[in-house]
């Protein structure tokens, strides 16, 4: 038998019985569907994880106050804040490691500048923040170590600022209000985007620490600390170094926990990928569970197909087919079957992970050997589930078949 | 080995199992047919000739007895060479005609040159189209089973039956579904092909039927009792002309 005359056999058999060979392949589309989308959501989310994380600086170690469990007990990061400027600076001093160190003070208030008011967070750094955070200025400069250490009023706003205060005006120069505190915009930070929550990293404006604390803030505890290496192979070795020299500094004694938290750029990109895993994880379930309610309806229904069809068998058996002719008549009926339930779920897919890269705002491509991937699995769902009911077909014996009702 | 022949039978035994008991369904059947005979194999039901038609057709195996079918031995071959046997060697004309639903009568004629593994018939379209001609069905070529009456699906399985050029047409009861006339056009057309050599084993149980063949093979629980030429064979074709013209019933 020809493969053409197979594929004929098999359309017209599909095509009989439209609907329920539609009902049988939605297992197969929903569980195709649910592949593509999930390759094309997990690539996507990869690649914006990715590019946030080369996005956050380079090499950086990140220094919270607080400890993610003191003695068994969370007492949750933050809970207690001894974070000080001290910290800073020993780090500074002692590790031979680090090379660029700034504490980062929180606050944030009202901007009065430019075109009206606004409200954003206030950042106070040092100026290896630039370093760390790889984040040069678009125009104007950044602060010196002049400006820190003569805690000058000087300001650096973010891309979102300077659009929404300074639209169509050159920001650098100009006066800014800082919670009522007059400041000098020396530079705007060039653009850096979203972070993987998606916060606005634009909408901030940095000034000097010593400025932030004396001028605004008025406390002598810090949010964080950044760090950076000058290669990623130092951050381990980095890293523990951070944390004797932390311990030292805050006086613990060895029975005492960290009341601190260091972590690297790869730990915070890992916080941020569970998120995916899981929804990756859940698709996978979804599709694999599909696929096999999928084949296991395809089977249902090439049993019934078979049993419908016990006389036909009869008649081809009757004039010269051998049993490996209805074996392959079935079971090309049933890859036909489930592979174009694969197209479908393939379109279905592509429509889906489109849809989803719009909501999310994730570059959802996909690539061609997922759609390879998917359709080869579906044509295996096919071949392995319709193989039991072309064995029953093809082991029918021609009498009896021909004798059937 | 002397003249050539169709079937060479020789001592068959068929033995059904039920349960524990055994039923001898054939209890030694010797048949030769040479090439060219119409021989009507009659009995009454129970008597052992659907059974020898499947032994016969290559869709049973004995359980004894050695079996040629046109110089190649059948018994003792496996399914699949069963399958080309019958494929090649004999056309089927069934009582039910057997065609495929909702398939044109082209593609039912074509069939059993799609399952020939010779590939020695190519151009299957054409053939399929000559065998319909060869039946009087040409302008119904393209037309399913449900479309057209008993008499022209039977006739478009005798088509069916002759594209492989078999060594011998088995007809099972092939007027049992039709009503006398076309019964008696459908074996005109017997005839008229076993008129051009072709064997045709004619199986049925209407004694009427059997006196269009030129032999008569009777069984009776499992023997043959009788084998004997057809005394004043008839020719359907006369009977025919003698027939009131009627409408032909489906």
């Amino acid at each position: 038998m020809r493969s053409g005359n197979l594929l004929k056999i098999a359309a017209r058999s599909i095509a009989r019985n439209k609907m329920r060979s539609l009902l049988t392949m939605l297992g197969i589309v929903i569980g195709v569907a649910a592949v593509i989308v999930m390759v094309a959501v997990g690539d996507g989310a990869q690649t914006r994880i990715r590019e946030q994380i080369d996005n956050l600086g380079t090499n950086m170690i990140v220094i919270t106050p607080g400890s993610s469990s003191a003695g068994g007990v969370n007492r949750g990061a933050g809970s207690f804040n001894r974070l000080t400027l001290d910290d800073a600076e020993a780090l500074e001093r002692e590790s031979l490691l680090l090379t660029a160190v700034s504490p980062v003070i929180f606050t944030h208030g009202q901007i009065i500048g430019g075109q009206g008011n606004w409200r954003a967070p206030i950042m106070g750094v040092d100026t290896d923040y630039a370093v760390i955070r790889d984040w040069p200025v678009s125009a104007g400069r950044w602060f010196d170590q002049e400006d820190v250490r003569a805690k000058r009023k000087v300001a650096l706003i973010g891309a979102t600022i300077a659009e929404e205060l300074y639209a169509g005006t050159d920001p650098v120069g100009q006066r800014i209000q800082l919670r009522n505190v007059p400041f000098t915009i020396v530079g705007v930070l060039a653009e850096k985007g979203q972070t993987a929550e998606g916060s606005d990293q634009d909408d901030v404006v940095l000034a000097p620490y010593t400025t932030v604390q004396t001028r605004l803030a008025g406390r002598s505890f810090i949010g964080q600390i950044l760090a950076s290496t000058s290669a990623p192979e130092q951050i381990e070795a980095a890293q523990a170094d951070v944390r004797l020299i932390m311990r030292d500094s805050h006086a613990l004694g060895d029975w005492e926990e960290d009341d601190f938290t260091v972590r690297n750029q790869t730990e915070l990109a890992e916080a941020a990928q569970g998120t995916t895993e899981v929804m990756t994880l859940l698709l996978a379930a979804i599709a694999s569970i599909s696929l096999l309610v999928g084949g296991i309806g395809i089977m249902n229904i090439m049993l019934v197909s078979v049993t419908e069809r016990t006389r036909e068998i009869g008649i081809r058996m009757a004039i010269g087919a051998r049993g490996g002719d209805i074996l392959t008549q079935f079971l090309v009926e049933s890859t036909v079957m489930s592979l174009l339930g694969g197209f479908i779920g393939v379109a279905t897919g592509y429509l889906g992970s489109a849809l989803l890269g719009r909501i999310t705002g994730w570059d959802t491509a996909i690539l061609p050997h997922t759609v390879a991937v998917a359709l080869l699995f579906s044509a295996g769902v096919g071949i392995f589930f319709g193989f039991y009911p072309a064995r029953k077909a093809a082991a029918l014996n021609p009498i009896e078949a021909l004798r059937h009702e | 080995m002397g003249e050539p022949r169709i079937i060479e039978a020789e001592g068959i035994t068929k033995v059904y199992r039920a349960g524990r008991n055994e039923v001898p369904a054939l209890r030694g059947v010797d048949l030769i047919v040479a090439p060219g005979e119409m021989v009507a194999i009659m009995g009454a039901s129970g008597s052992g000739k659907s059974t020898l038609m499947n032994i016969i057709g290559g869709l049973d195996a004995p359980t004894e007895g050695s079996y040629r079918l046109n110089g190649t031995r059948v018994d003792g071959l496996d399914r699949a060479r069963m399958a080309d046997i019958r494929n090649r060697e004999i056309g089927f004309v069934f009582q039910g005609f057997n065609l495929l639903a909702r398939t044109s009568a082209l593609e039912n004629v074509e069939l059993p040159l799609l399952y020939d593994r010779s590939g020695r018939r190519r151009d299957t379209r054409r053939l399929a189209r000559e065998a319909l001609a060869q039946v009087g069905l040409a302008d119904r070529a393209d037309h399913g089973p449900s479309e057209l009456s008993g008499g022209q699906q039977q006739r478009v399985a005798i088509a069916r039956a002759l594209i492989t050029e078999p060594a011998l047409i088995l007809a099972d009861e092939p007027t049992g579904n039709l009503d006398s006339r076309t019964s008696v056009e459908v074996l005109a057309l017997f005839q008229e092909l076993n008129d051009q050599g072709i064997t045709i084993l004619l199986v049925t149980h209407e004694a009427d039927l059997a006196r269009y063949a030129r032999r008569l093979v009777a069984l009776r629980d499992g023997l043959v009792v009788r084998d004997e030429a057809v005394p004043d064979r008839r020719r359907a074709a006369a009977d025919l002309a003698a027939m009131p013209e009627l409408q032909e019933a489906g």
